[in-house]
């Protein structure tokens, strides 16, 4: 790596690390949420808000922007995360997740949520979705602006999603980038164990669809296979993310328990300091 | 008078708003020579999107056109349109109110031969239970035009509820209609029937009947389900002290349920509701299956003395 580089690398890296640290405090606040499925994603998101995608906090709506759909609304927090330290709205937010009068919904909102381009939150729908907006993008003559959607495992048990598969790659919707979030947990236990999904990668190839693999923990892997997707031409592409729930705070990496639990004051200051950072720092 | 299907104003409205200039685009789910949708995809190739036999992803693919900043229209049979892909009508397209304009066809009893699968009768009771969703129920031909456009330049989620079969005019060429407006079609003073879509007409028919045995009805298209025109029912329902609704429609939760949910609270009037009665549709011709599910002219004016006593 270029020097240039490794200082994007490691600038992506200590967002996320801030970002894993403020999704465990707001669902720490908030007192429900979701940690393991914000966590596991959190490299992948701040490898798009921070190293990929084209967009302007000062002019949300700008027209050749690229597009995030978070398909797994319920990792709400590590978009919200992202949207603050990017500066869509004030980090004070963060704080208010989840509760009444909050621009921070528990799931995406996007009449709420400055930055937030579509609601979500029941599963199997964001793929459908960002076909739609590709679609229209292409017919507005937009060459240039791509949609990024983040799938979980997990979500991809819902029968939509592959509707939406196909539809993609019958209509060559190049500039559909879907991220697959491949934790292997869902609520009620492994994937492999609740509904083995076999080989996503696979499955997707089957689907016409360009296949790439990263570590998703690695934001240069990351960097690397979207720099790729964006040079596909005449199908869309999904990178299929290895990534581990909960990761970066050991008591809930690849924990399922850890996927709608919030955690006690205590496992705050313990998740916090294995973050380095402090509960208060950038407040 | 040449009788039309409310569908077949679905395709060629489509070209009009496109050809004025509107951003419309449709999105179909293989049904697109059922619903007329066939006809925009002949004159705007580009704008017409079909997703096969995937009514959830329709929902999503036109949420998604909106989210671009497209009005997008959906098609599809009623019972698919709607109670297949609901999740993704109330998650995705009422919940972020994008401007997603459902108009599938093939509502009510009326589709016939294809039996109870085919045949939506709970449609209207899911989509205005949707905080946002507008409901509009064209009586005719000339009203599903005007219903379409209504929804295109409109801002936020529409139901428009198409049907198969065809039906005698009602309302005049060039109709236009304004959302959460009634229309009294026949002033009367002893019994107000409320209908809409293909129960319009019936109410008419039974009107004419009703005024041989000397009772006068009042009959008013209620196009707009929701928000309904509660001035103008209001106003009638204490006129005439007594009220009929009519739809082609389970008795539960549609437009007769919305318009009792009114009365009782602003004006208690005695009501008799038709409609079919909790049960689902059968295989029949529609003439007959409007007969043998109540729903007849006969059938609206015999409630009408029912409650008037005579």
């Amino acid at each position: 790596m270029t020097d240039a580089n490794v200082s994007r690398v490691s600038t992506i890296e200590a967002k996320a690390q801030r970002m894993r640290a403020d999704i465990v405090e707001m669902i720490g606040k908030a007192g429900s949420g979701h940690p393991g499925g914000s966590l596991s994603a959190a490299d992948i998101v701040a490898t798009l808000y921070f190293g990929v995608m084209k967009h302007d906090p000062a002019n949300p709506k700008m027209a050749d922007r690229d597009r995030f759909v978070l398909s797994k609304g319920h990792a709400a927090p590590v978009l919200y995360s992202a949207l603050a330290e990017a500066g869509y709205f004030g980090r004070e937010h963060l704080a208010t997740l989840r509760q009444l009068g909050s621009i921070l919904q528990g799931h995406p909102d996007s009449k709420k949520t400055p930055g937030v381009e579509v609601s979500t939150g029941s599963l199997g729908q964001g793929l459908s979705i960002a076909n739609g907006i590709a679609l229209g993008l292409r017919s507005d003559g937009n060459t240039t602006s791509r949609v990024y959607c983040l799938l979980g495992d997990g979500e991809l048990q819902e029968g939509q999603v592959w509707e939406a598969a196909m539809f993609a790659s019958h209509q060559k919707l190049d500039h559909v980038i879907a991220i697959v979030d491949n934790n292997n947990l869902q609520i009620d236990g492994t994937c492999t164990e609740v509904m083995d999904l076999g080989d996503v990668a696979e499955k997707f190839r089957a689907f016409g669809w360009n296949v790439l693999g990263a570590d998703g923990h690695d934001v240069e892997q990351l960097l690397a296979a979207f720099a790729t997707a964006k040079t596909a031409h005449g199908a869309p592409t999904v990178i299929v993310a290895s990534t581990i729930k909960g990761k970066g705070v050991s008591f809930m990496e690849d924990r399922a328990d850890w996927h709608g639990k919030a955690p006690s004051a205590e496992e705050c200051v313990t998740a916090a300091g294995e973050l380095a950072c402090t509960l208060t720092e950038g407040n | 008078m040449t009788k039309r299907a409310t569908r077949e104003a679905f395709g060629e409205t489509l070209v009009e708003l496109a050809a004025e200039g509107n951003d419309v685009v449709a999105v179909e789910a293989d049904l697109s020579k059922s619903t007329t949708t066939a006809t925009f995809a002949k004159a705007y190739p580009d704008r017409f999107f079909n997703v096969g036999i995937a009514e959830a992803n329709m929902i999503g693919t036109a949420a998604g056109l909106a989210v671009a900043g497209k009005t997008a229209f959906t098609g599809s049979f009623a019972v698919f349109g709607t109670g297949r892909a609901y999740d993704q009508i109330r998650n995705t397209v009422c919940y972020a109110e994008l401007d997603v304009k459902l108009a599938p066809t093939h509502s009510g009893i009326t589709v016939g031969p294809d039996g109870g699968t085919h045949q939506m009768i709970e449609d209207l009771a899911l989509m205005r239970v949707l905080p946002g969703m507008r409901v509009l129920v064209p009586a005719d031909y000339n009203a599903a035009k005007a219903a379409l456009r209504l929804a295109a330049k409109t801002p936020g989620p529409f139901y428009v509820r198409l049907g198969r079969a065809a039906l005698p005019q009602v309302h005049p060429d060039g109709f236009e209609l304004e959302l959460g407006r009634a229309y009294v079609l026949r002033e009367g003073s002893d019994v107000t029937l409320a209908a809409c879509g293909v129960m319009v007409a019936e109410a008419l028919a039974a009107a004419d009947i009703l005024a041989e045995q000397g009772i006068s009805a009042e009959v008013i298209d209620v196009a707009s389900v929701k928000p309904l025109d509660e001035a103008t029912l209001v106003a009638s329902a204490t006129k005439t002290g007594a009220v009929v609704t009519c739809e082609e429609h389970s008795i539960l939760a549609g437009m007769g349920s919305a318009v009792a949910e009114l009365l009782s609270e602003k004006a208690p009037t005695r009501m008799k509701r038709i409609g079919v009665r909790d049960v689902f549709g059968t295989s029949g011709d529609p003439a007959e299956l409007m007969v043998y599910f109540g729903l007849s002219a006969n059938d609206i004016v015999k409630a009408a003395s029912e409650l008037l006593g005579r």
